[in-house]
């Protein structure tokens, strides 16, 4: 079992007012398995706990509440520098604003959690460059964000994410900042490493981004809503018949 | 591979710290050289001010000290509550005194009365108008240590018989157009006869002392010209005592010598005035001081306003280095080797501006050294000085460049990756 969460919970505390204390239930008590080698879409509105979830799940954060253990060991228990290394050795993690070095090049960037790693720092810029060449920038090595398309910025936080070979790949609205075509050039480079066997978590908005991953979690008000796989879920299959309904409509317009 | 994992391990922390904060700096290089000039300015500037300042001091000082520090002055005085009761000529020193002095007074060594006086002199046709001619005892030759370069010194006969003979010096030689050896010559002073005995060799007076160009001295045994003059007076005495330290009892002897022969009251004020070089080197000292203090103050506030300047520079990128060390966190940087990455870019970047700071302060301070002012011939900044404003700048660069750091890292990495 590579996730394992029981009754998560993540209360932020925003001061008092009138003797009562005012707090935001992000997470109140989510309970979730993720397999190795699963593909799983977080989906739910807007203020859900996505992100909050996805934080703790990529040991960015802590919980407040509740249990959460990686490859078995239990990390809500651990210290900040032992969570340096979890993330360093276990977690990828690509964010929807990309959060690139800016001053340095797609190459530098990649390279820079193989600097904290005590295995991978030798070697580490030959590692960048299968890393960047893999995501399909091999002529990109030396550009500098500012000198990419979003998409193309996306796919080197992708690389950079990859290099320490995580056991999970987590994704918050990796696509959110792009249009329809790089964002389906992203999603075909998820289903790629997929296919080679990368656990992969991803947090969308998209139905059609959500439908690539094999099961879909859906959130509300902190809580877990549903949990289907992807061709049983209900939200899902039913935008799939709309979508296949309008392309009806389309085609018998365009043949009329 | 056992044995070289201790190796790895250092050189894996070198690379994660020193060499990224090196690249850091170089990537930085506004923030770099911005920062690195609050620094060069407020220590060179510093270095420049107190070098000058204690160079300056150091020059006056070695010019009492070429006065000479056993040096003791003393002249008649009138305090306000003698006056109605005596007039200022009444005050003034008499031979009388000056003889008792020197008799009674053992810690000093010699002692000389000075009587001042302007006369016509004329050699020839050349007349040159009001020469100061001063009248002096013998014992002036050995406080004043200036050379004869020719013929004699005076001697206690030609004061016994108040001769009429004259010791000048080379530039009166000059300006009276007398010949070379000008010994045995006679010339015509307030139209009396004199003649040359001895010549004096002519010594560069500093500003300070009222010298700066030299001036055509003549010099004539105080007995002849209280004769010429039997209106004037002994405008000062001067000695010079046998020790230094001595200053206090000179000055005590010397008072109780003349308070006795003055029948001054004990609840009288004295009507002279002793002058130990070393007072007027104390008195000197202390305004030196005080100077020093001023300027120290006015260096601390400008080094207060160039560390809030490097402050400001520092903290403008803190939302992005917050930012940044968020992201690192998020990569699996242990908290500490971030602290280190950051502390050594301060670091360097301070050393490098104090280095470069102390350098330029040097310079200029050579500059200082090089330009026609005497006194500031020995500028030099103390080492306090460089020191004092290499620190509190490096203090300050490093300090407001490792607040953020510091705050950053003890952040949840998302939270650090949020900052706005
Ligand atoms: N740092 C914080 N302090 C206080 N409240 C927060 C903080 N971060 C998130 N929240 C609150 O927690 C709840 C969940 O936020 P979260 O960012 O997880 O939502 P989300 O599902 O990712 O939404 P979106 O789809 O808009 O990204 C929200 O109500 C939000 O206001
Ligand atoms: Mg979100």
């Amino acid at each position: 079992m590579t996730i394992s969460i029981r009754n998560l919970e993540k209360v932020y505390k925003l001061g008092t007012e009138k003797g009562k204390a005012l707090e935001v239930r992000a997470l109140d008590g989510v309970t979730l398995d993720i397999e190795q080698n699963e593909y799983v879409a977080i989906m739910g509105t807007s203020g859900s706990g996505k992100s909050t979830l996805m934080n703790i799940l990529g040991c960015l954060d802590k919980p407040t509440g509740g249990q959460y253990s990686l490859s078995g060991i239990p990390v809500h228990k651990m210290s900040s520098a032992a969570l340096a290394r979890v993330r360093n050795e276990q977690i990828g993690f690509v964010f929807q604003s990309f959060e690139l070095l800016a001053k340095q090049t797609a190459l530098k960037n990649v390279t820079l959690p193989m600097v904290y790693s005590r295995t991978n720092w030798i070697g580490a810029r030959k590692r960048a460059k299968v890393a960047l060449e893999r995501v399909g920038l091999g002529e990109r090595l030396t550009h500098r964000p500012n000198q990419l398309s979003g998409g193309q910025r996306q796919r080197v936080a992708v690389a950079r994410a990859l290099v320490n070979n995580p056991s999970i790949l987590l994704a918050d609205e990796p696509t959110g900042n792009l249009d329809s075509t790089t964002t389906e050039e992203i999603i075909a480079l998820f289903q790629e490493l997929h296919d080679a066997g990368q656990t992969i978590v991803i947090v969308t908005h998209e139905e059609e981004v959500a439908g690539q991953a094999k099961r879909i979690v859906r959130l509300r008000d902190g809580k877990v809503m549903s949990d289907f796989p992807t061709e049983e879920d209900p939200i899902h299959q039913e935008f799939l018949r709309a979508k296949a309904a309008t392309a009806m409509r389309l085609a018998e317009e365009v043949a009329t | 591979m056992i044995l070289l994992s201790p190796v790895m391990m250092i050189l894996r922390v070198l690379s994660q710290t020193v060499v990224l904060a090196l690249a850091q700096i170089y990537n930085n290089k506004i923030r770099t050289m911005l920062t690195t000039l609050g620094i060069v300015v407020a220590v060179g500037s510093i270095i420049l001010i107190m070098g000058s300042l204690s160079g300056m001091q150091r020059g006056v000082l070695s010019e009492f000290e070429q006065f000479g520090a056993k040096r003791v002055f003393m002249d008649g005085t009138l305090p306000p509550s003698w006056r109605g009761k005596l007039n200022w000529r009444e005050v003034q020193l008499q031979q009388e005194e000056v003889d008792a002095i020197r008799e009674h007074v053992t810690s000093l060594d010699k002692l000389c009365a000075m009587y001042f006086g302007a006369y016509d002199i004329q050699y020839e046709e050349i007349i040159l108008e009001s020469v100061r001619t001063t009248g002096i005892e013998p014992s002036w030759h050995d406080i004043e240590n200036r050379e004869i370069m020719e013929g004699r010194r005076f001697s206690s006969i030609d004061i016994e018989q108040a001769s009429n003979v004259c010791v000048i010096n080379e530039k009166a030689i000059e300006e009276l157009n007398l010949p070379k050896d000008a010994v045995g010559e006679f010339i015509l002073l307030s139209g009396r006869r004199f003649i040359i005995v001895g010549i004096v060799e002519t010594i560069e007076r500093s500003a300070m002392f009222g010298g700066g160009d030299t001036q055509t001295e003549m010099y004539i045994p105080i007995s002849t010209a209280m004769n010429l003059n039997p209106d004037g007076w002994i405008n000062y005495a001067q000695g010079e005592m046998k020790n230094p330290d001595d200053a206090d009892n000179v000055v005590a002897e010397i008072s109780f010598v003349l308070r006795k022969m003055r029948g001054i009251e004990p609840d009288q004020d004295d009507t002279f005035d002793v002058q130990v070089m070393q007072n007027i080197i104390d008195d000197f000292n202390k305004i030196a001081f005080v100077m020093t203090l001023i300027t120290g103050l006015v260096v601390l506030v400008s080094l207060i306003v160039g560390g809030i300047g490097i402050m400001n520079i520092m903290l403008v990128s803190v939302s992005e280095r917050t930012r940044e060390i968020g992201l690192r966190k998020a990569m699996g940087a242990h908290p500490i080797v971030i602290l280190m990455q950051f502390l050594v870019e301060a670091v360097v970047l301070c050393l490098a501006g104090a280095a470069v700071g102390i350098a330029v302060g040097q310079l200029c301070l050579m500059g200082v050294r090089n330009m026609p002012i005497e006194m500031l011939k020995d500028a030099a900044a103390p080492f306090w000085a460089i020191a004092l404003s290499a620190g509190l700048s490096a203090a300050a660069g490093i300090g407001f460049g490792m607040f953020p750091a510091i705050r950053a890292s003890l952040l949840n990495p998302i939270d650090a990756l949020r900052h706005e």
